[in-house]
């Protein structure tokens, strides 16, 4: 067990509210959360003065890429980009090589996460292979522990395998997320459907693609009872449908991507595919209306969508080039510098609420004596600029390469080990 | 200018000075031998990543009456087909000393990811739906030549926009230079959005037929059709085809264009393309010419001080030739 740590000097901020505290960790477990503590002997100190001390961020969609594209990243490498930006819990998405659609790929994943610098929950697939055709053994891989079964990457488009899918599920008390595309109106695209792509002779996909799914998700809900959670959502249409179907108490969930409350279409005007992710980049007033959204609880968490490429992927022309963007070290200071919200409200959606919708919000999300040491300590004043190439993924594709950002990670504290201290992963 | 990337690059007065240089190479072109040694020592690769035999002959042959040494990287006899990355390729080209890089590549954008891989210049031969800024530049100098200016002209762009670098490059060219661009084709041809298009839209032909002084039909795909953008070839030809009917109720000095390869009896029937008003292979004779031009301004005109093209006393040949023309090519 590592020894003992003192948090001390900064404010805690949780779901229950700010206050000056000090946080006392021990054998993974926090054992004092009070104000003014003194060090005793052989108790590592974190200084946490001028800093928020919050509940450790949970991001509910991250391509990890292990099994399969080792060369990207891996769940160690992943981990530790995902501590560095203040994670301490990754949904790993199943969206592998082979697919995360039965046991022994769960298990392989979980393994690897042993060693990870963050708990790593696992996705399962919806269908086998995400090939939409038949349900993946979704009892096998939730008595596993998997919590979130989504196809990520694609969208379930056959509506009866989607209603059977979420009366399945809503029998063993998990949730699906979808990726809402529909595939024939999106076919062929590769940026947002609009005047950029119409000028720069990039295939479209119209917004309505997403929002079709968005529709129909929306409507087999209210006839399945079952809840859904809304992936990466991109566009005005989709945040105001999931607000509405919010208003009349439907258990739908949904979260926004960093990108996507930072960023336009207007970024492909250069044909660089480190700005091709899907869904694609929108239009100014999608932006607007997800960062609506995030202000006015439609959203509720933000996700990374951490989609690492290799350098060559990326290199290839804008149509043939993989879509995504790197996530995880970047988004709690996009948050905080982009977003005109209160710190309260940035890690509700950073790590509490994301927390709930995945099941552990019993050993992540809040900050209390005798529950897991999982917390990081944020600087929300510290100035920096993204360089790609100090970056822990093994990626290099973020879009934000040169962008100076304001609020950063001094600390992260998972399971009671200090796995980053003064801003540097200590594995 | 290092690159040719775009019509915009050029903007108004680029693009008139191209025009201007073309006319003068239109006389070299018409010179029992025509050749200048211009381009001594200057080395020009196309690398073509899509079949395009005829602006690569074009390319290919300004290249060599400007005295360019010229090679061809196609990717059917090249490492692509072993797995090459296009950046590799680049830095490979780029390594043996060219001087510049003609691409066509079948995706939009690929000119702009290489000019910044490359110290050679770039010249955009055609990227995917985006542009093919030689083809507008020679266009433009085809309806100038026949008609003066275009300012003032009425030029309809007939059918596949949506999918067309010839259409997009050609409106920023045509308007540039004056024109009312009217672009004529059925709703699912033309781009999802025209916002900032300098265009107006027509979906009939026959409404603004008898008011163009340049019609410009573009080349269907056959492939549209399976796509659902066009029922039939026959019902394309039928709306918006220049047929024998249409081609009688054309003005006298209306221009018919095409970018070819045409298809006869889709876009355009065999009596229009045959057509006393028809310019189409002086489209094709205007693309060397041009060409030149284009590979002179950005190889042979280097910023003062800096060494010209060739040795010494022929470094500044292309004008000193040209002023030794037996005859300017216009009064």
């Amino acid at each position: 067990m590592p020894s003992p740590l003192l948090v001390k000097g900064g404010t805690v901020v949780d779901p229950r509210g700010s206050r000056r505290c000090d946080v006392v960790v021990q054998d993974g477990i926090i054992i004092a959360l009070t104000p003014d503590i003194e060090a005793g002997a052989g108790v590592r100190v974190l200084d946490a003065e001028g800093c928020v001390v919050a509940p450790g961020l949970v991001d509910l969609h991250a391509h990890l890429r292990e099994p399969g594209g080792e060369q990207a990243e891996t769940v160690l490498s992943g981990s530790r980009a995902a501590a560095l930006g203040g994670y301490t819990a990754v949904l790993a998405m199943p969206n592998t090589t082979p697919a995360i659609d039965c046991a022994a790929v769960v298990r392989q994943v979980q393994d690897l996460g042993q060693a990870a610098l963050c708990d790593v929950e696992v996705a399962g697939a919806i269908t086998v292979g995400r090939a939409g055709e038949r349900l993946a053994p979704m009892a096998e891989l939730a008595a596993l522990g998997v919590r979130i079964f989504t196809d990520d990457g694609n969208g379930v488009q056959d509506s009866r395998l989607m209603r059977r899918a979420l009366e399945y599920a809503g029998g063993l008390g998990v949730r699906l997320a979808q990726h809402c595309e529909d595939a024939a109106l999106a076919a062929g695209g590769h940026m947002h459907e609009g005047a950029w792509s119409s000028r720069l002779g990039i295939p479209g996909i119209p917004a309505e693609a997403e929002e079709l799914m968005v529709m129909r998700d929306l409507a087999l809900v209210r006839l399945t009872g079952a809840p859904v959670h809304f992936l990466h959502l991109s566009t005005a249409g989709s945040i105001a449908m999931v607000g509405a179907a919010k208003a009349q108490g439907l258990n739908v969930t949904a979260e926004v991507a960093p990108h996507h409350f930072t960023l336009t279409d207007a970024e492909a005007a250069g044909y660089d595919p480190v700005f091709k992710v899907n869904p694609p980049l929108r239009g100014e007033a999608d932006v607007a209306a997800v960062r609506h959204g995030l202000a006015d609880g439609d959203v509720d968490a933000i996700a990374t969508d951490h989609a690492p490429h290799a350098p060559e992927a990326k290199e290839e022309p804008w149509d043939l080039a993989p879509p995504g963007m790197l996530g995880l070290e970047t988004a709690l200071a996009l948050a905080l510098t982009e977003l005109d919200l209160p710190i309260e409200r940035v890690l509700a959606l950073l790590s509490w609420n994301p927390a709930a919708i995945a099941g552990i919000g019993d050993r992540h999300g809040a900050l209390a004596v005798g529950r897991p040491a999982n917390l990081c300590v944020i600087d929300p004043e510290h100035a920096w600029v993204v360089n790609a190439s100090q970056l822990a993924s093994r990626s290099r594709n973020t879009p934000y390469a040169g962008r100076k950002l304001k609020g950063k990670v001094r600390h992260t504290v998972h399971n009671g080990e200090a796995v980053v201290v003064d801003g540097a992963a200590q594995r | 200018m290092k690159h040719l990337l775009s019509v915009a690059d050029l903007g108004r007065e680029g693009i008139d000075e191209v025009l201007r240089l073309t006319d003068n190479f239109v006389e070299v072109s018409q010179r029992a031998i025509p050749k200048v040694p211009t381009l001594r020592g200057k080395t020009v690769v196309s690398l073509f990543y899509e079949d395009s035999t005829r602006t690569r002959l074009s390319f290919e042959t300004a290249a060599k009456r400007l005295s360019a040494d010229t090679m061809t990287f196609t990717v059917g006899s090249s490492s692509v087909s072993k797995g090459e990355s296009l950046r590799d390729t680049v830095e490979t080209i780029s390594a043996m000393g060219v001087d510049a890089i003609v691409v066509r590549h079948k995706s939009a954008g690929v000119p702009w990811r290489i000019a910044a891989w490359t110290d050679a210049s770039v010249v955009n031969g055609g990227d995917g739906w985006h542009e093919h800024p030689t083809q507008a530049l020679l266009d433009a100098y085809t309806i100038q030549s026949r008609r003066g200016s275009l300012n003032g002209l009425r030029v309809a762009i007939v059918g596949d926009v949506k999918h067309s670098r010839v259409a997009r490059s050609d409106v920023l060219a045509f308007s540039l230079l004056g024109a009312e661009v009217v672009l004529v084709a059925p709703p699912t041809l033309l781009p999802p959005s025209l916002d900032g298009w300098p265009v107006s839209v027509a979906a009939d032909l026959d409404s603004v037929l008898p008011s163009l002084d340049v019609v410009y039909l573009l080349r269907l795909q056959q492939e549209r059709m399976t796509e659902a953008l066009i029922p039939s070839l026959r019902e394309y030809r039928t709306g918006w085809g220049l047929t024998g009917d249409r081609l009688a109720r054309l003005g006298s000095d209306t221009l018919v264009m095409h970018p070819g390869p045409m298809n006869r009896g889709v876009e355009i029937d065999a009596d229009a393309a045959g057509d006393a008003r028809s310019v189409i292979t002086t489209q094709v004779a205007n693309g060397v010419a041009v060409r030149m031009a284009v590979l002179y301004l950005l190889l042979g005109a280097g910023p003062p001080g800096e060494p010209s093209a060739g040795d010494g006393a022929s470094g500044a040949l292309a004008p000193a030739e040209i002023e030794t023309a037996p005859e300017p090519a216009r009064a």
